[in-house]
């Protein structure tokens, strides 16, 4: 059983049809990166697998549990499943210790005493462990979406999603933002990801899902769909990426 | 008729005690029904919104003065109640309060960036744990020069209780006024500590403003 499983989904926004029935697995451990063109779905879809929005028909299962915005047990499956977003989210008013540790202490994970050597670990492991005590607007761009990062993984999630997460920063600061995911790919985490970085699609990912009008286009290994697209839309896309 | 001595001075002091007093009530009762107020115009559910937004047009568009007057002199004709004074002021100012702050604080609440609700919500966190935890500590900092502003107002609408016959600042100056035959002093006097009273607020309010720029 795929730990993502996402059978036939449509979405529609008003009278657009974002998603016109998608289907994807996603393997535990499994890299996917999903490209396309603005407007082809794919924020939406990865929107949908968190229940930040509930799919008109269709289902997604994620570890085999059916997901939807009015699910009974909605709280604990998004501590399952970490989600970063390209604003980065960080709460202004807290010190980036307490953007770390406010979610795990109030939903029970961890006791207080504890707090502070978690966020000391997730720090450490996205590089910025000196900057436990600083305020989110006293860090960079790539330094609060690593912040970011390092709050989802404080909850130890099963799964993680990315969303454009390095299209708000400057360019010199992707790089940082990028390895931080690399690192993570490497520990077995299950990823899925949103981007146009193509670099790091190509060099990183499992798998590389095209969207495109709402649909999977084509879908397949990096090597491969990069150097043979089959259908023209990902070859144009592929050239105007580059 | 006899010239202006300490004992006026005194019992000008003194009845501060009534406005003081009168502006703590509204605080204590105000407040927290602002606050159901502020929330309630926040609320997922229309049906709640539109009732709060209501609620809020109908006593903002009164007259303080005519809230006062409902509340002592309306309520034995149409529902024959007869409240106490105190009772009137505290529903009057009450009211009054709630329907201004709720709204203050409404703008605050709006204020905050819905994609701070959903980095909650991703994180596990319950709605009232979100709005506790990051909504509200960051609507309240925007809030509040606003609030500060809206309590200067009060102190000074506190004068219109005089017509319940509450002794108050403004009402102790008529009284001194009238046994001394020094208007002008004593109204002089009068609005020296009702500025005394505002000022600090209001400077107070001016380095929250500064201080403050809303996201932290």
């Amino acid at each position: 059983m795929a730990l993502v499983e996402i059978r036939d989904v449509h979405k529609t926004f008003g009278k657009v049809e974002v998603l016109k029935g998608v289907s994807l697995d996603v393997e535990e451990g499994e890299i996917v990166t999903i490209i396309g063109r603005s407007g082809s779905g794919k924020s939406t879809l990865l929107r949908c697998i968190n229940a930040l929005e509930s799919v008109d028909s269709g289902e997604i299962r994620v570890e085999g549990q059916k997901v939807h915005a009015g699910m009974p047990d909605l709280k604990k499956f998004r501590q399952r499943v970490g989600i970063v977003f390209q604003a980065f989210n960080l709460f202004p008013h807290l010190k980036v210790e307490r953007n770390i540790t406010l979610a795990p202490l109030l939903t029970g994970r961890i006791e207080k005493a504890k707090a502070r050597a978690l966020a000391e670990d997730v720090l450490t492991r996205v590089g910025l462990a000196d900057k436990i005590d600083a305020w989110p607007e006293q860090l960079s761009g790539g330094q609060q979406q690593r912040v970011a990062i390092a709050r989802c993984l404080a909850m130890a999630p099963h799964l993680m999603l990315f969303d454009e997460v390095t299209s708000a920063l400057d360019p010199e600061l992707v790089g940082e933002v990028l390895k931080v995911m690399e690192a993570m790919a490497k520990q077995g985490m299950t990823m899925i990801l949103v981007t146009h970085e193509m670099g790091f699609a190509r060099n990183v990912a499992d798998r590389i899902v095209f969207m495109h009008q709402g649909r999977v286009w084509e879908q397949g290994p990096p090597a491969k769909l990069f150097a043979n697209p089959e259908t023209p839309e990902l070859a144009s896309f592929i050239a105007s990426a580059k | 008729m006899r010239s202006f001595s300490l004992i006026d001075f005194v019992s000008l002091f003194a009845a501060l005690r009534w406005t003081v007093a009168l502006v703590a009530l509204a605080l204590a009762f105000g407040a927290p029904l602002a606050l159901g107020l502020a929330m309630g115009r926040i609320s997922r559910f229309a049906s709640l919104r539109w009732a709060m937004a209501a609620c809020i047009q109908v006593i903002q568009s009164v007259p303080l003065l005519g809230l006062l007057f409902f509340f002592y002199f309306g309520m034995p004709v149409f529902l024959g109640i007869q409240v106490p004074a105190l009772v009137a002021v505290t529903v009057a100012y009450t009211l009054y309060t709630a329907a201004f702050l709720g709204e203050i604080w409404r703008g605050g609440l709006e204020a905050v960036k819905q994609a701070q609700w959903e980095a909650g919500a991703c994180l596990g966190l319950s709605a009232w744990q979100q709005f506790r935890h990051i909504i509200a500590p960051q609507a309240l900092r925007l809030s509040l020069p606003p609030t500060v502003g809206f309590l200067v107002q009060l102190i000074k609408g506190t004068s219109l209780a005089s017509i319940l016959g509450f002794v108050e600042l403004a009402r102790a100056g008529q009284v001194v006024s009238a046994a001394t035959f020094q208007p002008l002093l004593t109204y002089a006097l009068v609005a020296a500590i009702y500025f005394a009273l505002c000022l600090p607020l209001t400077l107070w309010s001016r380095s929250l403003e500064a201080r403050l720029d809303g996201s932290r």
